[in-house]
This record gives C-alpha cells, structure tokens and sequence, in this order.
C-alpha cells in the first residue's frame, strides 16, 4: 500500500548516507592540505628531521593518503575516533560528555521556541497585518538582525550582572541536580531561543499565508468555520511540510551552530571543544566533530525530507 | 422586465437594491474603487431555482456570494438589503453570518478539485458544516451523507467518503460537492458554475445528479452559468445580468423562446456561425501517419496509432473529452513529444521527430495558440514587443521595417496601432487571444494549431475569435488544426472532423460526413451531450444514451 513511500523514504536515507561519506572525504581531505602534518603539529617547530621520521613512522603517516582515509573512516566507523594531540585523550569519551551537554541545551531551546515559533505564526496570520501582526513581526526581525553574541552579552549584563537572577557563566558538571543544571543553562537558552524564534515563526507565518490563498480556505470560511479553525484546520496542515523544513533546519542549527553561544557562556559542548581544539590545531579533534556536526546536519534535513513525504497525502494514499 | 411575483409567505431571499464595490489597482494608476454590482434587485422563493446567466464580470458570482454575506479579496458589499429567511444578513453581525453560512446557505465552487482541501479526507469535509452548526451528530451526519452520495449516483456510496480529494475524479467530486452542501439540509444553494469545468459528457450526468437532488429536497437554488443552454435545464426564472446590471429576468421559457431585450437575444443565438464546408480537393501538406505516443518512458500511451491529413487552407477540428489525446497529438506534430511510432510528413519531407532536429524553417511553419492566452505571454514585454519577436527571430526584421508590420498585424487582429505599447495586464481576454493570434500569423505559417483558444472566452467573445480566424484563413490561406471540446464550435469552424476517444480516432472524415447519422456510439454521446437551448433537453438526453461517459 505505502510501496512508492518506502521507495522515496529508502532514496532519501541512501542519499543522506552517501553524503555523509562525501563529507568525510572532504573533511579528510582539507585536513591534509593544510601545511604542516601531525608529527609536526606535536613535537613543533624546532623538532629534528630525525625526530620526525621516527614520529611519522610511529604514527603511520607515511602510509598514502587513501589509506590513511580508509583508516580513519574505519576506526570511526567502529567508535574509535582516535587521540587528541594536545591532550593524548580518547577522543569519543571527551566528546561523549560534551554532545550531551550540547543536545541537554538544544533540547530547551527547541522545547520553547519550535511551538512559540508556530504560536507566534499562526496569531501573526489570524491577525494578519494588524497591530498584532506587525508586533510580532518587528519583534522577530529585531532578535534576528541582532548578532548572537550581542544578544548574549546583552542577557548577561541583564540577569547576571544587574539583577543577578541567572549565573553569567554556565558551569555544568556530571550529577549536577537537574534544577542547578536548568538554571545554569537559562541565559543560553533564551539567546538560542532568540536566535532561531523570528526564522521560524516567519517562515510559518508565510507558508500559511500562502495556502490561505486557496479555494479551500474560502470553501472553509463558507462553512462558517471561524477564522482560527481555518487556520488550525485547513490552513496548517497543508502548510505543514514547509515548516517542517524550517523547524529541521533551525534545530541542526541549535546543536552544530551553537559555538559562539557555548563560548559566550563557556558552556561545556561541543562547539566550545571545537573551537579550544582549533586554536590547538589539533587537527584528529577538529575531523572528528566536524564529521558529527555533518552528520547530525544530514540527519536532521533527512527527517524533515521524510516527514513532508508523510505530510503529502498524494503518497501517502496513491490513487 | 418582468418582475417575478413573490408571495409572501413562500418568500425566501429578497434582495434590494444591492450595491457591490471592489478598489482595484490598475497598473500604473491610482487605485480606484468600481461598483460591480449597480442596485440589483431579485426575489427567491422557497424550493425554487433561479439562474444567474452573464458573461465573466457581469457580477453574476458576486451576486450569488452576497446572499452569504461574503466579498472574495477586496469585494465590499457597500449598499442594499439582503433579506434571508425574513431578516437582513448584513445587520446580524460576523456571528450572525458565521451561523447562517454552511447552515441556511451552502455553497458549491466551480472547480470543486481546488474547493476541497487536499489533506482531509472527504467524509470529514461533507460532515464538517453540519456538525459545527449542530444540525446533526456525526453518526447521523455520516449517514446522510452516505444516502446523498447514493442519490447523486456516486460510486460505492459506502467507502467514498473514506477517500482523500486527489482519489477521485472532476465529475466525482462536482458530486460530492453538492453532497456537502445538501447535507447541512440548507434552505438556500449557490451553485457558481457548476459543470463548466467538466467534460461535456460528465457535465449532463453531473447537471442531472444536481437536478434531482434540488427536486428531491425541495432546497431554493442560484445557479449561476454563463451557458444558457445549462441553466435552462434547472432553472425555473432567469436573470440575465450585464456588467453589473440587471437585463431581463424572466422565467425560463419566456427568455429562451421571448427574449425581449437585444442583449439577451445575442446570447440566445450566439452558438452558430453558419461555415461552409471547403471540399477536399487539394492533396494534404501535412500528414500525420500512425503515430503512437506515451508518457513516463512508454508506459502511459496517450495516442494510439493516429493518422490524419491537414489540407491547406482548411480547417481540421479534433474533438473529445479530456484525456483523449488531443493535446498531446498537437505535442507530437509541432515535436515536443517525439513520437515512439510512426511519421509526420511535410510538404513531402518526413520532418524530424524531435524538436532539435527540425530547421528554423520547419519550426516557423508550424505556429500555436494556447488555451491560456494570459500565460502564454511574457507580462513584462509589450504587445509590439511580443509581436515583433518572430519577426526578428524568423525573418530578421527590426527598426522601422519590423513596426510597420506589428501595426499591419495589429490591424489584421482588428485591434489597432494604439495598443502597440500596450502590456497584456492591461488587455481584456479576448485582446489577450488575438495578440496571441497575431503572434502566430507573424511567422507566416501555413499551419496553426489552435488548442482550446476559445475555451477560456465568453461566448460571444469567443465568437468574435472564430470569426476573425475564419476570415484570417480566406485572407492568408493558412491551415488550422483546431483543438477542442466544444461541439459548436467545431461546427462553426470545421471542414474535416477527427472525434477521439482514449488515444484513438474513431472517426474521422470531412464535417458534413461526420455529423451525419448512423453514428458510433461515442460520437453520439459526445453530440447528444452538448446542451441545447430547450426545455427538457437533459431528461430526453439522459434517456436517449447509448452508453456511459468515461470520465466521470
């Protein structure tokens, strides 16, 4: 019944996946571009060509580029991200930790603002170039043009530095009570909040407005439906795979763009380690959430992909 | 102008003096407002049909809308009482109308594909008004509907329901459309142009569907038309509206058979325009030979071994319903779908199968006019600039030499030089098709296909198109192969005639052979189909079918 469904859904998975493998080319790749090499990075500028060799031999660089890849791809494949330069730790067990940090806080972000998003959309149509509509537009585009980090400083001077209700600095560790971790994390959720509210809620707001163009709404509003249930009922749903879209788009964005936020707030995650690890050039670190962040990226467009086949009715229920 | 007499107590709608403006924005001008609608006046009373007939923006949907209080975009009601069921709609307040729409006045749309929303399932559709005014429970509302479904001779009464928008046909959901609107037990239905969407062997099965249900449950109708020929089958007054105004209303009888104003007359008589057949005397310049053609790689065969003959100078019509090949034979000749079997000959050369094999030569032979004639038109460009292009890209021209032959076409087209720097946004339907027409001749060819370009028209602006490419083929001697659904135009127009049926011609042959009895079976169907100016015609038309129509 659902074959051409499976089909399409099979298609996009294999898609994502052969992607991905793409991406990790690609990241293999810019890596071995840049000058210098890994012995060189660890024992620094002043090491003996000696030095290097043995280091080269040890660490098997010297082995062509396609098999070191393949190398790589298989130990990540298998868990095994490899060791950090700067620290000699275990890389997946440093990352571990601070995904979850990274996901706990994208989490409460997408929590509050996906359905504040659609909330805000749906008001901002029903009263439609009213006062109330224009409101909630210039609010949202203010919080957009503003930058993040300036929304963050702006959050910190208020609630941590003048009326001190939020920690400025959100330390989180392991068995931290879940309240303590929730307060911690306020001020960095709010400014996630911010950022990704205006993007959604407006492209929510358009892909309504768009369908309330159709024969539909008007044989709705002939029913004597009232202008919210149209809305609700016969509106959103066939606005639905859009928004989809947007929402999949702005939660990638909460987990892999949050580096500025988590620097601001030195939060523990995984775009504060990205960055620490940049400046340390080290460059197994840098692959190894690169590839997570494509990964996660890919991932997220898939489902909304899946979820506007599933939306459409037309394959849903073929002829 | 006969006034219809409206007992009082049967008196369901009293319309008075109703006045409908709307602010439009012309293209490079101030917005205005203009009045739509000028002081129109009308009575319904209970269980009766009145017919709303004019051509498009004669204010006849306006009209029909105002009885539920409802302006489409920027449409104000801006004066008048409109009277339901004894008290005036517009004094009863957004909730006031909210509880009369879907209750005491229902409505169905044109196209009913666009009115049904395409994620609800259509059960959940024809029961929604019903349950929100609290007419009936679900349970009860479903089963309603299920015997409306019955009534209106739907397939599989029982499951339709369960069934998404997309699933069903036109003619189906025409059906299931007015199920809905019956299913509310409303006193009043705005049917707006009900069948003029659907094929002409599904609108006579749909009208009469619709027939039935009115009589049955005694529900008072507008049913708005621009064919009168269909809206003297279910009305019993009519109301002929022009621009806004009120020309004559009268029952049925006395404006088909008595029309007493001139304007009405034309309407009454506007279908023939009397076309001598040319003999077939010269030897075809274009031959289509058993071509076979598909969609999707093969597999959806839309034509079935065709052969036909274009003769110069005559006209070939090919006629069915939709999805008989028609367009897509008209694909295949001018190479925008090669064919997988079979040739088309030119001038004795087998032209190219494919587009990008055809010379700039081959390709100006062979023009076409669109259905759409809005979007067969780059808005932004002038009429001279859409004119000239084929002169520039065919033959070279430009500066001076290439204006005076836009003008020179311009006036073929009876259109005048004053519209040279005109855009389409700002011509009426009919200008918009006979720039399209003059766009065509530019290229001197010595074919055109023409594909439904007068479908889209009203009547008597689309009599005014076949009479200018009729006088365009004495003058230029070019060829049409003329596309359409319409029988009367065909009769107008035509001087061979090629009838298809599901990707095959079943008949073929010069006008007067074709439309001579013994007919096959779906040459009668499609013939006794067309609605004709006459009390009575859908009951005799009904009983007199040899077989069903395909598309319903």
């Amino acid at each position: 019944m659902s074959s051409p469904i499976l089909k399409l859904i099979a298609q996009r998975v294999a898609l994502g996946l052969l992607l991905l493998l793409a991406v990790s080319v690609l990241i293999f790749a810019g890596t071995q571009i840049l000058p210098g090499d890994v012995a060189q990075s660890i024992l620094g500028q002043s090491a003996t060509p000696q030095a290097l060799a043995n280091l080269r031999e040890e660490l098997g660089l010297n082995a062509p580029a396609y098999v070191r890849y393949f190398r790589w791809l298989g130990g990540v494949l298998t868990g095994d991200l490899g060791t950090a330069l700067s620290s000699r730790q275990d890389i997946a067990t440093a990352i571990g930790g601070r995904l979850w940090n990274t996901l706990f806080l994208a989490f409460w972000a997408a929590i509050v603002s996906i359905p504040l998003a659609i909330i805000l959309g749906l008001l901002a149509v029903r009263y439609r170039n009213g006062w109330i509509d224009k409101t909630i537009s210039g609010l949202a585009l203010a919080s957009t043009s503003l930058p993040e980090f300036f929304v963050g400083y702006l959050l910190v001077y208020f609630f941590a530095v003048k009326w001190q209700i939020f920690p400025g600095i959100s330390t989180v560790y392991d068995g931290m009570p879940f309240l303590e971790r929730m307060k911690a994390i306020a001020l960095p959720a709010t400014a996630l909040t911010l950022v990704v509210l205006a993007h959604m809620m407006r492209m929510t707001r358009a892909a309504i407005l768009n369908v309330m163009q159709s024969a539909y709404i008007e044989t709705a509003e002939l029913k004597g439906l009232s202008p919210f249930e149209i809305i609700r009922k016969h509106a959103f749903p066939n606005a639905i795979a859009p928004v989809i879209n947007v929402v999949m788009l702005n939660l990638a964005f909460l987990i892999v763009g949050v580096v500025v936020i988590e620097v601001i707030f030195v939060y523990p995650g995984m775009g504060q380690y990205l960055v620490d690890h940049v400046a340390k050039r080290d460059v197994p670190v840098v692959q190894a959430v690169g590839l997570i962040f494509a990964a996660v990226y890919i991932g997220l467009n898939i489902i909304a992909d899946i979820a506007a086949i599933v939306a459409n009715p037309r394959l849903r229920h073929p002829k | 102008m006969a006034k219809a007499p409206a007992n009082g107590s049967d008196l369901l709608l009293d319309i008075r003096n109703l006045r409908i403006e709307a602010k439009v924005y012309p293209p490079g001008e101030a917005p205005r407002t203009i009045t739509l609608v000028h002081d129109v006046s009308l009575t319904l009373n209970k269980g009766k049909v009145l017919g709303l007939i004019g051509e498009s923006g004669a204010g006849k949907s306006t009209i029909g809308l105002s009885s539920m209080a409802y302006g489409r975009g920027g449409v104000k009601i801006t004066g008048g009482e409109i009277i339901l069921n004894g008290r005036d709609i517009r004094k009863g307040g957004t909730q006031g109308i909210r509880a009369l729409r879907g209750r005491e006045v229902c409505y169905v749309a044109q196209s009913a594909a666009a009115a049904f929303n395409p994620a609800h399932r259509l059960m959940d559709q024809v029961v929604e008004a019903s349950i929100l005014h609290g007419v009936a429970s679900r349970a009860e509302a479903e089963k309603r509907a299920v015997a409306l479904f019955r009534k209106l001779s739907l397939p599989d009464p029982e499951n339709i329901g369960k069934r998404f928008p997309h699933q069903v046909s036109g003619g189906q959901l025409q059906r299931v459309m007015t199920a809905m609107a019956l299913c509310s037990e409303p006193d009043l239905i705005v049917f707006d142009e009900p069948t003029t969407a659907l094929d002409v062997t599904t609108q006579i099965d749909v009208l009469a569907a619709i027939k039935e249900a009115i009589r049955d449950t005694g529900v008072a109708a507008l049913y708005i038309s621009h064919d009168l020929a269909v809206v003297a089958q279910v009305s019993d007054e009519i109301m002929v509206l022009r621009h806004g105004k009120l020309v004559e209303w009268g029952g049925t009888r006395q404006i088909i058979k008595e029309p007493r104003q001139e304007y009405t007359s034309a309407l009454v008589s506007v279908h023939e325009i009397a076309h001598e057949e040319k003999k077939p005397d010269a030897s075809p310049f274009l031959s289509v030979r058993n071509v076979t053609a598909a969609y999707a790689g093969g597999k959806i065969k839309v034509l079935k071994n065709v052969s036909v003959d274009i003769l110069p100078g005559q006209t070939l019509a090919v006629v069915g319903e939709s999805g008989s090949g028609k367009s897509t034979l008209a694909r295949a000749i001018t190479g925008l779908l090669p064919p997988e079997q079979g040739s088309i000959t030119f001038a004795g050369r087998t032209l190219g199968n494919r587009l990008a094999e055809r010379s700039r030569d081959d390709l100006r032979e062979l023009q076409m006019i669109y259905q759409m004639a809005d979007v067969a038109m780059n808005p932004r460009q002038t009429v001279g600039t859409i004119i000239g292009r084929p002169l520039e890209f065919y033959f070279g021209m430009g500066g001076k030499e290439r204006d005076t032959r836009v003008a020179e076409l311009l006036d073929k087209i009876e259109m005048g030089r004053g519209f040279i720097d005109r855009y389409p946004a700002e011509l009426s339907g009919g200008q918009k098709q006979r720039v399209c027409i003059a766009r065509a001749l530019a290229a001197k060819p010595r074919l055109i296909i023409c594909d439904e370009v007068t479908s889209a028209l009203d009547p008597l602006v689309a009599n005014g198109i076949l009479k200018l490419l009729l006088g365009l083929q004495a003058e230029e001697g070019v060829a049409y192969l003329f596309i359409t659904h319409d029988l009367a135009t065909v009769k107008s127009i035509a001087d061979s005639i090629a009838v298809m049926y599901r990707g095959e011609v079943v008949r073929y042959g010069p006008k007067s052979e074709v439309l001579k009895p013994p007919f096959d079976a779906y040459t009668d169907l499609l013939l006794s189909s067309v609605p004709e100016m006459e009390i009575g015609w859908l009951e005799k038309a009904i009983s007199g079918r040899r077989m069903a129509s395909a598309g319903n």
